[in-house]
């Protein structure tokens, strides 16, 4: 006999620890976002005066970065799905008896911290790096060009990071799909490619959903990619709330920023979910 | 006799025709070696420059040394930015996972009325970038009062760890096959038997793979960190910190000892995890 009262039991630590610290403070967030400076108080001293301007002021003042923040995680996304989608297959429908090795070397370079890594490619497509003199030796760049602090550097840092993500949803998907469906296609005279088109991208839909979320999210959010890999025209909104709470102490500023990114996230994740057609998370 | 026509045909194929014919066929898994190159570079680079004999900055190569490693804490901070990781990992671990596997096991084996609601609550914080819960907490910790620091921070870890580890745990309970545990019930065992004897041990690879993933994620956090930890500093901020003047060789030590740790500590499971399925 079960009782009924188990699985709340089960519930109960966690869901009161994340609603304290985790909807508690969201709820927090949006309270600060319409505070304003305390007239002749110190700097960090706001009160409530139900401010919403601060939205309109906020967003006009960074929609640059705004807009870069979507563009660069954008197109850092589908970059990792071109590059992670031909990884998965391969492990997922070549590995053989290699599967799970190679798995491993998905997630292995997780395990050098991220930062570390970051670093290591500032360093290799810096100037003292071995890429920029052997491009310039042969010419395809010019010796006035450089890789880093360039937006092509931060995207590319930001495809790297987070390409373990999109790789593991997409062969979990793969993986599950049944070899016969294939080997039916092909029975039916289907051809490689559209046996691809119509059967093994469409199975794998769950997989490129989940990848693509679990990359544009913390892409979207990021700013670690833009301090080490970019220059001050590259700053993404990450940048900005972080240099407004951490640095300039502005926070209803940084609130009505952070919270702006959470509703516009959560608006083209539900509509991308939407159009995706598939409930299937993670 | 047919294949002593196909021996005879082979000589008539050009050697190009068969090399490209060759690359074709394994035009999948040459990507995958370029694939997993360029997931290695950065690796392969900073356990090259733990050998770098280079002082203070590690950015240009100035000969090799086995140095770093005989002294990894050569450069004072990094030692101390290490412990702070590994203390805050531990804690992080050890909550998220409890918290985490509770929460899953009543997802995924019971069905009662606000499940929805419970779901959404986990998946909220895996849609909510990592900057958003760092600066929301941030600002909860200054409303209380609270200083940043070494528990503000342990706290940030569960909040976003707890949700990874209810969807691995719950992926490992989903995947029981429920015979097993009938199978107990009809041998005698009551429920909490079944529980302790049969249902803990299958499930108990995914909490340890959950603890894993846990652990590295606290381990290699930077953004959520900064916002909570105040003065004190995890080995992420203190490479963040000196990335822009080179960071010292010992910090690459530390990386390329955690890689091969953490790379024996799964590769070891997975020979476990074999051996069991066999004697089976």
């Amino acid at each position: 006999m079960r009782k009924i009262s188990t699985p709340y039991l089960l519930l109960l630590p966690g869901v009161a620890f994340l609603f304290t610290f985790f909807i508690l403070p969201i709820i927090n967030l949006a309270q600060t976002s319409t505070q304003t400076p305390v007239g002749g108080g110190d700097t960090g001293e706001f009160e409530q005066t139900l401010h919403f301007s601060n939205y309109l002021d906020a967003f006009l003042e960074n929609k640059e970065q705004f807009g870069r923040s979507f563009v660069y995680a954008t197109i850092a996304t589908l970059l990792a799905l071109a590059i992670a989608y031909p990884l998965a297959y391969a492990i997922a429908l070549k590995g053989g008896k290699l599967k799970n090795f190679m798995l491993i070397l998905v997630i292995a370079p997780f395990f050098t911290s991220f930062l570390l890594r970051t670093v290591a490619w500032k360093q290799i497509l810096g100037e003292e790096g071995f890429v920029v003199p052997t491009l310039r030796t042969i010419g395809i760049i010019s010796d006035s060009t450089t890789l880093t602090s360039t937006s092509f550097a931060v995207v590319m840092g930001m495809t790297y990071n987070f390409l373990p993500f999109m790789t593991l949803p997409l062969y979990a998907s793969i993986d599950r799909i049944d070899p016969r469906t294939l080997e039916a296609s092909g029975d039916l005279y289907a051809n490689g490619f559209t046996t691809f088109r119509r059967v093994t991208l469409p199975l794998s839909m769950p997989g490129v959903v989940a990848g693509t979320l679990l990359t544009f999210i913390p892409a979207a959010g990021d700013y670690v990619n833009a301090a080490i890999l970019g220059s001050p025209n590259t700053k993404m909104i990450g940048n900005v709330i972080e240099s407004r709470y951490l640095k300039i102490v502005d926070y209803p500023t940084a609130a009505a920023l952070s919270f702006t990114l959470m509703i516009v996230i959560l608006i083209l994740v539900t509509v991308y979910v939407r159009k995706a057609g598939t409930e299937e998370l993670v | 006799m047919s294949h002593k026509v196909k021996d005879a045909t082979i000589p008539h194929i050009p050697t190009g025709a068969r090399i490209s014919r060759w690359i074709g066929r394994n035009l999948i898994r040459i990507y995958a070696v370029f694939a997993f190159t360029y997931l290695f570079i950065p690796v392969a680079y900073t356990f090259a420059f733990s050998f770098n004999d280079s002082g203070k900055s590690n950015l240009i190569w100035k000969g090799f040394t086995f140095g770093n490693w005989q002294n990894p804490c050569g450069a004072p901070e990094v030692c101390t930015a290490l412990v702070n990781s590994i203390k805050i990992g531990f804690l992080a671990t050890f909550f998220s996972t409890i918290l985490g596997t509770m929460i899953a096991f009543a997802i995924g084996r019971y069905s009662f009325k606000g499940r929805s609601t419970s779901n959404l609550m986990i998946f909220l914080p895996m849609a909510t970038p990592e900057i958003v819960l760092g600066a929301s907490l941030l600002s909860l910790f200054l409303v209380f009062k609270i200083n940043p620091g070494f528990w503000p921070t342990v706290i940030a870890h569960v909040v976003f760890c707890v949700s990874f580890v209810v969807v691995t745990v719950k992926a490992r309970i989903a995947s029981l096959d429920p015979r097993l545990e009938q199978a107990a019930m009809d041998l005698y065992a009551n429920e909490r038997e079944t529980f302790r004897r049969v249902t803990l041990p299958l499930v108990a690879p995914g909490i340890a793979a959950a603890a894993l993933l846990a652990f590295s994620l606290s381990f290699d956090d930077y953004i959520i960190t900064n916002f909570n930890s105040g003065t004190l500093k995890t080995f992420p901020e203190f490479v963040y910190a000196s990335a822009a003047r080179g960071i010292p060789a010992q910090a690459n030590v530390i990386g390329s000892a955690m890689f091969f740790l953490a790379l024996a500590i799964v590769i070891t499971g997975q020979i476990v995890g074999r051996k069991r399925k066999v004697s089976a």
